[in-house]
């Protein structure tokens, strides 16, 4: 890696799969000899709040599970708004950000009790926070896949496809193997071309 | 799936902490582990409980923390190695125990391994466990990384054999959810045989005889603690500023120093053994001190601890300047941080923070005030809990008399938020919501007119509040306590009971029912379904107008188990000719009442819709809207 540590986040909304995908990284990366932390919050993750995995890969040391503020290079969001919180606490002018485009409403927005950002200001925000962007229609494509869960992988897929995370699509069946089940291969691989084929057909901003 | 028991020494892996100590215990050669759900701590047991069939391992989710100390209990004093974990409220609970079995001790090897969850991120507290080391007379090792979280807990075994009693490891969220690399070392080969050794008896009486042992055996592990490799100090000889960390506090302490460049400058003395404390090591890096901060998390035992032994030894110490939590350098609550961390080792060493773009930090700033919409927390898309606390709301609402719900523990405790509705009023322990609903119910004598009802889970319900159920009955008690059944530990992640058909290793089990065990008691007991809302709101509505103590059974399996092993039940969808939105009179009830995230308000069309990457198709909002506009179909 370039850059020792390599601070990635991975956010979402609580049940969107990202402990899974920050967990997927890690291991592929421990396998391929580097030390890797991950610091991610939930216990009440499954209920409808921001979840966030910090993932730290060095050459050199075990760092701690949280990366410091504004010291994210690469931040995949599995929800646009939320790539909008990591990039204010943890952005900096050189941070990348790889982000799925289709917003999860919180509740209160729901109620009306708030309003979710127009989603054009949000993506130029996003943009104007990150040195390169790449936006992905990822649950769309998920759910032509048959489940919306699939959208993490492919932001896992194209991450890779844009060369910002050292992984295969071989990396990923070894690990989908050994943590999940030998059954969810097929269609994880075909979710993570479908990723790295993606990020080569939209022009990053 | 799990990889703790991968038979591979040397290789090196990603674990999460809790997996890796549930690996230490396995490398130790354990034979049994039970606990109660609990995070951060659920997923030592439940690790070990996937791979319990091929190490030859018991292991159990007991129904409460003392029992599975209890458990544990028999297995050390039959000569075995058995490791029990739970989180802070845990060891409270399991505490009446531990401080009469620290006076017997073992025969065996017995790790507890409490994980504390400073900050109160999976928590309705942050108390630091620490203290029970102290409480207890036993011996403390505290993990700073998941390498050495394993590591520990082998010894901890080690310890707990040498000194014949108890051996505690304390976690915390940021090790024990957190996740990095794990060297494994190699499994035993061979199992301990139970034998309960009649000879020799463990009576916790008299104190005066069982009092000095313990004080005894206490030393005894002061001893190995000290001369183990969970301590050191890495930094100059005489450093500007010493800072003594144990814990998160140690990572990222080590990480500022290195990136503010001050390591010729800063020294750090990591504490892995916190009770007793490496008196020697510390007395020597105090002798050349001048200022030494503390980073721990919660409370400030290593700082009290350490200015105790100072004061011990003040003639042969310099004089020096101690910074933590009681001068307000550290905040006296929540989690250490690296930011936090930075902002205080800069401030004390006079060094210059590295800082960013005023543009970029300006707008930073703006995205997180006007971009990032809070969330709060709510029910799951078809959580039974959210309409279980409508039904109540509605009964309440129709009964007029103000009546007062207490919650409990559990997925429902977030029922106090806006997605139960707001319903109940109070939120304490295990089991607490019954035991006030009660004594409540008793206060109708001395002229209170309000209803008294509760919460309570399934899980809970044998956890604790069983013996307040009783209570109030043989009170005669006017309460209708609501046993909230979705079948599952929900919160902590799905984790059988005894109202299971399994048991945590996946065998059959008998089901002890919630209905048969009211029954038992002469409790007047129904059950409902909470999706049927009309139905449940009058069964409630009717049995808060009768006296006594009676139950009502909502039962209707957790929206996320159900969804793992069926398909949804019904496809919904919202027909934009009959939702007329803020025309409606309803006040937009689907969205702005009953929210559900599976429902969602198309501002531009002024319409409700359904989001169908969310809703788990319950069906429950098509019986809700007034005009029928959201339609439900057989999936
Ligand atoms: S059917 Fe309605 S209440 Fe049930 S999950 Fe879907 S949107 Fe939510
Ligand atoms: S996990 Fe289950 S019980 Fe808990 S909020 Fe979600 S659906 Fe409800």
């Amino acid at each position: 890696m370039e850059k020792d540590p390599y601070n990635v986040v991975v956010t979402g909304v609580g049940g969107q799969g990202n402990v899974l995908a920050s967990q997927l990284i890690g291991a592929i990366l421990v396998d391929k000899g580097l030390k890797v932390t991950i610091g991610e919050t939930y216990g009440a993750s499954q209920r409808g709040g921001s979840v966030m995995s910090h993932v730290r890969i060095s050459e050199k040391r075990q760092y701690g599970p949280l990366i410091p503020p504004r010291c994210a290079d690469l931040v995949l969001a599995l929800e646009p708004s939320e790539a909008a919180r990591v990039l204010g606490e943890f952005g900096n002018p050189a941070t990348i950000s790889v982000v799925n485009t289709r917003p999860v409403y919180p509740v209160d927005v729901i109620s009306g009790d708030l309003t979710y950002p127009d989603i054009d200001r949000l993506f130029e925000k996003i943009k104007s926070l990150s040195a390169k962007t790449y936006f992905l229609p990822a649950t769309d494509r998920a759910l032509e896949l048959g489940s919306p869960i699939l959208a993490n992988i492919i932001l896992m897929g194209a991450a890779a496809g844009a060369g910002l995370l050292p992984i295969t699509e071989d990396d990923l069946a070894k690990a989908i193997t050994e943590r999940v089940s030998a059954a969810k291969v097929d269609i994880n691989r075909t979710a993570f071309r479908v990723g790295a084929d993606l990020v080569n057909d939209v022009p990053a901003g | 799936m799990s990889l703790i028991s991968l038979d591979a020494p040397g290789r090196e892996i990603l674990l999460m902490g809790n997996e890796a100590i549930a690996r230490g215990a396995l490398e130790a050669g354990i034979s049994v582990a039970a606990a109660y759900p609990g995070n951060p701590s659920s997923e030592i047991i439940g690790s070990l409980a996937e791979v319990a069939k091929e190490m030859g391992l018991y292991v159990e989710w007991s129904v409460n923390e003392k029992v599975a100390l209890e458990v544990a209990a028999a297995a050390a004093t039959s000569g075995l190695n058995a490791l029990v974990a739970m989180k802070q409220n845990g060891l409270n609970v399991a505490s009446d125990f531990l401080l009469n079995l620290n006076m017997t001790g073992i025969r065996g090897g017995l790790v507890i391994v409490v994980c504390d969850d400073p900050a109160g991120i999976s928590s309705t507290n942050e108390e630091d466990s620490r203290v029970f080391a102290r409480l207890a007379d036993l011996p403390l090792l505290e993990p700073s990384t998941f390498g050495e979280a394993k590591e520990m807990v082998r010894f901890a075994f080690e310890v707990s054999r040498a000194i014949e009693n108890v051996c505690i490891v304390r976690s915390v969220t940021r090790i024990s959810h957190a996740r990095g690399n794990v060297i494994l070392g190699p499994l035993p080969s061979t199992r301990l045989v139970p034998y309960f050794d009649t000879t020799r008896s463990f009576s916790a009486l008299p104190p005066s005889i069982t009092h000095p042992v313990a004080h005894r055996r206490l030393k005894q592990a002061a001893d190995m603690l000290a001369e183990s490799r969970f301590n050191g100090y890495s930094g100059p000889e005489t450093p500007e500023l010493l800072v003594i960390a144990s814990g998160a506090g140690v990572l990222f302490s080590g990480e500022v120093i290195d990136t503010l460049g001050l390591e010729a400058r800063v020294g750090l003395l990591k504490i892995g053994t916190t009770w007793p404390l490496p008196e020697k090591l510390i007395l020597e890096r105090l002798r050349t001190a001048e200022k030494v901060l503390f980073a721990e998390e919660v409370d400030p035992v290593l700082e009290t601890n350490v200015k105790a032994l100072f004061a011990d030894n003040n003639q042969r110490l310099p004089r020096i300047t101690f910074l933590g939590k009681k001068s307000g350098t550290i905040p006296d609550l929540g989690e250490l941080s690296p930011g936090l961390m930075t902002r205080v080792i800069a401030d004390l060493t006079g060094t210059a923070i590295p800082d960013i773009d005023a543009d970029y930090a300006e707008s930073a700033r703006d995205a997180l005030e006007n971009f990032t919409p809070f969330r709060s927390l709510a029910f799951c898309p078809g959580c039974p809990h959210r309409a279980s606390f409508w039904a109540i709301k509605k009964a309440l609402a129709l009964d007029g008399r103000n009546g007062v719900l207490f919650g409990d523990i559990g997925c429902y405790g977030l029922g106090f938020l806006p997605t139960g509705f707001r319903q109940p009023k109070t939120l304490h322990a295990m089991g607490s919501g019954a035991g006030m609903a009660s004594g409540f119910g008793k206060l109708h004598d001395l002229g209170a007119t309000q209803p008294a009802l509760t919460v309570c889970g399934d899980s809970t319900f044998y956890h604790a509040a069983i013996p307040a159920l009783i209570n109030g009955l043989h009170h005669r008690s006017n309460f209708l306590m609501i046993l909230l059944d979705n079948s599952a530990t929900a919160m902590t992640g799905f984790q059988p009971h005894p109202g299971s058909p399994v048991d945590a290793m996946g065998d059959p089990a008998p089901p002890v029912l919630l209905e048969d065990l009211c029954a038992a008691m002469g409790i007047k007991t129904l059950i409902r379904d909470p999706f049927d809302l009309d139905d449940a709101a009058m069964t409630i509505f009717e049995l808060i107008q009768e006296t006594g103590t009676k139950v009502l059974i909502l039962r209707q399996e957790c929206a996320l188990v159900r969804a793992k092993k069926t398909p949804r039940r019904y496809r919904v969808h919202v027909d934009p000719a009959k939702c007329i939105g803020e025309e409606c009179g309803c006040n937009r009830f689907c969205t702005r009442v009953f929210r559900c995230p599976g429902l969602n308000w198309d501002v531009s069309a002024g319409k409700s819709v359904i989001d169908e990457a969310i809703c788990a198709g319950c069906g429950v909002c098509a019986d809700l809207c007034p005009r029928g506009a959201i339609v439900k179909e057989s999936a």
